[in-house]
């Protein structure tokens, strides 16, 4: 039982650890902790989506609104501090809007009885589509705070650093990773996507479950926006286009089967630095163009769903 | 027969009549028709022609959701098809030749042929969920076109590819002409024959199709080949109607609207039943809601707040938990009655709240 779930994260651990070795050895200055977190810096905000998808997966479900959430989360926030409030109300605005929005689309998901695609799509079209209410240009974020937390940096021994945002991130990971396989909700969210009929008869709180982890995921991707707002201190409502894709992407890349039930949070994120560590590979190969990344994470993407097709089909 | 008359019609149509209502009453013009050079012009002949290629991809997607599939790849294909083709043409020692077109145009068909087959492939073969399976070339697809083009965008001038999408036929523009056609060969070979039973009979269930010898992996793999090809001559007309290939946003985000349309027309995404005038009639309600909200002179952005309101109200009719306390729970609900005018009526409000 658990090789079927930690074989696929040694497999993405070992491919990471490959590519890295690969760029190490064909550039000179690749190989360095500073290239290593600059992976966490750059994809601190797809880490916080891709464990915020992970939840909603392992259910079996899946979440198309993240990338757009990001997107209002940002102009949100850069509209609302643009209008003179302080940051701290800010923050904790754009977190609540992210939490009611994701709560709604499991509601309507779970007792309504629809699928989460649809809904998702809903929220998707929904999100974006209040963006260019709100603005339709990119709104810059000149406030102390934020540009405060934008320039911080945290040194570490080596003469190396790495921003909040990245240490925010990997608690948020670990915060999951407990509450996944520690917590009574946890084992819930395993049940639900392993089968959510039996997990009914067994008396699992299914509903609760099934709208709580599309609120994680709501709340998750409010908070990626916020670091996105952070990465890049404006607020533009067509950022993050198709980054919905990049955590699904990343989530499958990790070992997490679609069909719920089987994954680890770790794998999610090293799902992400392994999408993080090609984009590095083709900047430093410079000729090589921005186009090869998507082609690129396709064929893993191919590579990995046929692997997990193949480990799935053994023990059945 | 049954099937117009039968509820999953009703709430498309009526949406589509209310819609057409509206811009009755606040745009008269919207119905204006005129004839110039021969051409037929008017708001409703934009409609039909701006919603073709959606529509055209709306009419593959309807058989692979009915074989409880989806294809999110559609978009990446059109973007490969006209990439394909608007790089053959401007590479071709004679770029406006009548042949160099029809070259192109076979050679951007024929390899989303082997997308499609790929795809199918993926699904039916190897048995991986078609959500992800299509996944793959969604992702990688517009790198595909971006790396056929070179990163650039390819402008071509060709009167044969341009005729594709720009042109007209006995008066009528030749995007509405190919999606019509497409729609009878569609509905006539799975509603005359019983392609669509056995369609119908591997989405409700595969293994039960499969034991009473339906070849439902040949089936599967059809349909989705069907969809890169149709995915294929709507990224055709919409390039051509440009004259050039955008490799990063021609045709983006429309599987979105294709699947769209299909829901709309009351095809259920479990697979089974399917409805090909709903997905047409879904097809025309999208298209006329964003015309309307253009002529409206609603800013174009806001559009998409109206298409999550009308998928959200035509979800909730078709919810199957609002269904089965059956007409008497839908008549104690007159909230969620008039579906047309709900996306409609916020569009004052929205927008002058927001400024």
């Amino acid at each position: 039982m658990p090789s079927g779930q930690t074989l696929p994260v040694l497999v993405t651990f070992v491919l990471f650890v490959a590519l890295f070795s690969a760029g190490s050895l064909r550039y000179e200055s690749f190989f360095s902790a500073q290239v290593l977190l600059n992976l966490f810096t750059d994809n601190a905000f797809l880490v916080v989506l891709a464990v915020g998808m992970t939840f909603v997966i392992l259910t079996g479900g899946i979440d198309l609104s993240v990338g757009s959430v990001v997107a209002l989360s940002g102009v949100l926030a850069a509209r609302l501090l643009a209008a003179g409030w302080a940051p701290v109300p800010v923050m904790v605005t754009v977190l609540l809007v992210g939490l009611a929005l994701g709560t709604a689309m499991g509601l309507v998901i779970h007792h309504l009885e629809l699928q989460p695609f649809v809904v998702t799509l809903a929220g998707m079209f929904l999100a974006r589509g209040m963006c260019f209410v709100i603005s339709v240009e990119s709104i810059p974020i000149r406030d102390p705070l934020f540009t405060g937390v934008a320039q911080a940096a945290i040194t570490l021994p080596g003469d190396t650093f790495v921003s909040p945002s990245a240490v925010l991130a990997l608690l948020v990971v670990a915060v999951a990773a407990y509450v996944l396989h520690s917590t009574r909700f946890g084992r819930g969210v395993y049940a639900v996507g392993g089968n959510e009929h039996s997990a009914m008869l067994m008396g699992l709180p299914v509903a609760r479950t099934k709208v709580a982890v599309y609120a994680i995921s709501g709340t998750c991707s409010a908070l990626a926006g916020l670091l996105f707002g952070f990465y890049s201190l404006s607020g533009y409502s067509l950022a993050a286009v198709g980054t919905e894709l990049d955590a699904i992407a990343a989530v499958v890349i990790g070992g997490t089967l679609l069909s719920g039930g089987v994954g680890l949070v770790v794998g999610s994120l090293l799902g992400v630095l392994v999408l993080g560590i090609i984009q590095t590979v083709i900047s430093f190969e410079g000729t090589l163009s921005s186009w090869w990344t998507r082609i690129v994470i396709g064929v893993l993407l191919l590579v990995f769903v046929v692997l997990q097709r193949l480990l799935v089909r053994r023990p059945a | 027969m049954r099937r117009a008359t039968g509820s999953p019609l009703l709430w498309p149509l009526l949406a589509l009549a209310g819609l057409l209502l509206y811009n009755l009453l606040v745009t008269p013009a919207f119905f204006a028709l005129r004839v110039q050079d021969g051409h037929l012009f008017g708001s409703m002949v934009d409609v039909l022609r701006n919603g073709a290629p959606t529509a055209l991809i709306a009419l593959a997607m309807t058989l692979v959701i009915a074989t409880r599939g989806i294809d999110l790849s559609v978009g990446a294909s059109a973007a490969i098809a006209g990439a394909v083709a608007c790089t053959w043409i401007a590479g071709s020692p004679d770029p406006a030749a009548p042949g160099t077109a029809v070259v192109a145009i076979a050679l951007a068909v024929g390899l989303c042929l082997v997308l499609g087959a790929f795809n199918g492939m993926l699904v039916s073969a190897f048995g991986i969920q078609p959500i992800i399976a299509t996944l793959v070339l969604m992702t990688a697809g517009r790198g595909l076109a971006q790396l056929i083009t070179d990163g650039q965008i390819v402008t071509v001038s060709n009167p044969v590819f341009s005729g594709v999408g720009g042109g007209f036929l006995l008066g009528l523009p030749i995007p509405v002409l190919l999606t019509g056609a497409a729609f009878a060969a569609v509905a006539l070979l799975t509603r005359r024959t019983a392609l669509g039973l056995l369609v119908e009979s591997v989405g409700i269930n595969p293994t039960a199709s499969r034991l009473a010898g339906i070849r439902s992996r040949g089936i599967v793999w059809g349909v989705y080949v069907l969809a890169a090809v149709c995915a294929g001559v709507a990224g055709l007309m919409i390039s051509s109607t440009v004259n050039a290939a955008d490799a990063n946003n021609a045709g983006l985000w429309i599987e979105l609207d294709a699947i769209l349309a299909v829901v709309i027309g009351g095809t259920l995404l479990t697979g089974g039943r399917y409805s090909l005038t709903g997905t047409l009639v879904g097809a025309l309600v999208l298209q006329t809601l964003t015309t309307t909200v253009y002529t409206t002179g609603i800013r174009p952005e806001v559009t998409l707040v109206f298409k999550a309101l009308v998928i959200i109200a035509v979800c909730l009719l078709q919810s199957p938990k609002l269904r089965r306390p059956s007409t008497r729970r839908r008549r104690g609900e007159p909230p969620a009655a008039p579906p047309a005018p709900e996306p409609v009526a916020p569009a004052t409000p929205t927008p002058a709240s927001a400024r």
